[in-house]
């Protein structure tokens, strides 16, 4: 049994905690072991991903076998989001240190690390209650970090948002004890036996609690009409941690994956047809957000929100290339979003505002805005970067007109909107007022660029991610290894 | 006693629901507590009632109550009781810096 499965929940607990105990009131050394820690995180996440490919793997916590005790399960899917955690987080945190957000607030690194701790532990955990623990782990973090350098507007989106997660994690809650009254177990590989077993009578119950936990799961994942807390919060939190909270919408789309293949895939007629619809008015909403923006942070969000509809969508249609090809947007979706979340943070910066009108021109604005054309070709899936590769698996897994035309009219919506606030901000800015200097920041550019590099090696090597991709939504469709490595029966 | 506790829930969280959609967040906060209580009655129900056994088995008693949803039940204790006290600091706050507490008031 590797004892690497549960590194990457101790160790950021264990380096936050430092930072908070010896490193007070020392940026530098918060910085370094936040740093390191992101890096250290990253080469494990590696050396998993690597592990995963030869099944799926339990850690038991305490050592008690799987029904009983808590597990950590270690397949594809998991190690990817792990991997995917990893990634991001280290440009977010070189964009922190290279920008001075850290200085603005106490706590950053320490809310940072147990911001990754949450992420980690969600996707790594084998238990229904134990993922409900990390959820309240990561929120709390963010709650934390979304708030981060205070100020009036923030702290009030900050109620909004702390306000409905709380809502969010009552229903969790509601719909875990639910299962738990009907079935006796929270083991998510038990749980996958015992729904599949449940007699006709107690069927109205676990349906009940099934879409319950869907609709808590939509709430992280900003799901039409559950995505009122997402424009205000993103908008007003901190560029770099509303960059770092593009993978946090993506941990509901993880655990509807994850319920839904592993648990519930006799219920999926049901939960798959109200997906469906909310993910098309998602992306809807998405699109035409993003054309009636008038701020460049809020027009981003709602970009994110789009692009969550087209992956619900693609998770909605429940085959193998569907979930291959969500998993595939997932990544590029997460990389888009950051780039264009620190972007807008740059441009914020350097203008003193994120209004989209003509103003003075700002410095450093080629890089700016070489970067954003990039950011917005991504996320608008054009060509040739990944987006466009991930809105075409997604269309070749659904073969049907009415989800080309949604797509295809979203995208060019979205299109229309990130070039209009484009031409606006980097264009028209030319021809009023005068350049306040800003310093280069070659940092924060890099961070920047970092990701650009992780879109674009996306792009070059969609052949091989998608063959491995292929290969996870395989196993999630199949999950008897799953629930053999938990020493279970299969239904 | 089904029908006491299913009234019980029903009542906290039917009262927790009138005040989330208050205004304000003072009663927003109260709603939240409310529902939290209702919620943990319930995840308390969940391993059925059975009054006066222990929580383990023993050959000397009756039977036994199911004592993880009672562990459940704390954790969820511990959690809601550690984010009301964030989501007060944080109402506070924002009272204290834009001098008005209401949810959704205020300009973009």
């Amino acid at each position: 049994m590797s004892h690497w499965i549960i590194a990457p929940v101790v160790l950021p607990a264990v380096l936050a905690a430092l930072i908070v105990l010896l490193a007070r009131g020392n940026l530098a050394a918060q910085r370094g072991i936040a740093l390191v820690g992101a890096v250290v995180l990253l080469a494990i996440a590696a050396l998993l991903l690597l592990a995963s490919t030869a099944g799926p793997e339990v850690y038991r916590l305490g050592n008690w076998p799987a029904p009983f005790g808590i597990v950590l399960v270690l397949d594809r899917l998991s190690a990817l989001m792990l991997a995917l955690v990893a990634g991001l987080s280290v440009p977010v945190l070189i964009y922190v240190i290279g920008t001075g957000w850290d200085a603005r607030g106490r706590h950053f690194h320490a809310l940072f690390l147990f911001q990754l701790m949450g992420l980690n532990g969600a996707f790594l955990t084998g238990d229904a209650f134990n993922l409900f623990v990390f959820f309240e782990v990561l929120l709390i973090a963010s709650y934390g970090l979304m708030i981060h350098g205070g100020g009036r507007d923030r702290l009030r989106a900050g109620v909004q948002y702390v306000a409905f997660n709380l809502l969010g994690s009552t229903l969790f809650l509601i719909a875990l004890a639910t299962i738990y009254a009907v079935t006796g177990t929270l083991n998510m590989a038990d749980l996958a036996g015992k729904v599949a077993a449940l007699p006709e009578g107690e069927a109205g119950l676990i349906r009940a609690a099934a879409v319950m936990l869907m609709l808590v799961f939509a709430v992280k994942g900003a799901l039409v009409p559950l995505q009122f807390w997402l424009p205000g919060t993103y908008a007003n939190a901190p560029g770099p941690v509303a960059a770092l909270f593009a993978v946090m919408t993506k941990v509901g789309a993880y655990a509807v994956i994850r319920m839904g293949t592993l648990v519930f895939p006799g219920l999926w007629p049901l939960i798959g047809g109200m997906l469906e619809p909310a993910a098309v008015a998602t992306i809807v909403l998405g699109a035409l957000g993003v054309l009636g923006s008038r701020n460049l942070a809020r027009l981003v969000a709602f970009a994110a929100i789009g692009s969550m509809g087209l992956l619900f969508l693609a998770v909605s249609a429940f085959s193998v290339q569907a979930t291959a090809a969500a998993l595939y947007y997932l990544i590029h979706s997460t990389l888009a979003a950051a780039v264009l979340f620190l972007l807008a943070d740059l441009v914020l910066e350097r203008r003193g505002g994120l209004a989209l009108q003509a103003g003075a021109p700002m410095s450093q604005l080629g890089l700016i805005a070489g970067l954003f054309m990039a950011g917005a070709v991504a996320m608008a899936g054009m060509p040739p970067l990944s987006g466009f590769v991930g809105k075409l698996l997604v269309m070749q897994a659904m073969p049907a007109a009415w989800v080309w035309t949604v797509i295809l009219l979203a995208s060019f919506v979205t299109m229309l909107g990130l070039a209009r606030a484009g031409s606006v901000l980097f264009w028209k800015a030319h021809e009023t007022g005068e350049m306040a200097p800003h310093p280069a920041q070659p940092l924060a550019f890099g961070a920047v660029g970092l990701l650009v590099a992780g879109l674009i090696g996306l792009t070059v090597f969609a052949g091989p991610v998608t063959a491995w991709l292929t290969l996870t939504a395989e196993a999630l469709h199949a999950p008897a290894a799953y629930i053999a490595a938990n020493g279970l029966e299969s239904p | 006693m089904e029908a006491l506790v299913a009234i019980a829930i029903g009542l906290l969280t039917a009262g927790g629901i009138y005040l989330m959609l208050r205004q304000r967040t003072y009663p927003v906060i109260l709603g939240l507590s409310l529902l939290s209580y209702a919620v943990n009655i319930f995840i308390f129900a969940a391993g059925r009632l059975a009054p006066g056994l222990p929580p383990i088995i023993d050959k000397a008693q009756a039977g036994y109550t199911d004592p993880l949803p009672q562990a459940l039940v704390l954790t969820a204790i511990v959690i809601s009781f550690g984010m009301t006290a964030v989501i007060v600091l944080m109402a506070l706050g924002s009272f204290l810096s834009s001098g008005d507490d209401r949810v959704d008031g205020g300009a973009e």
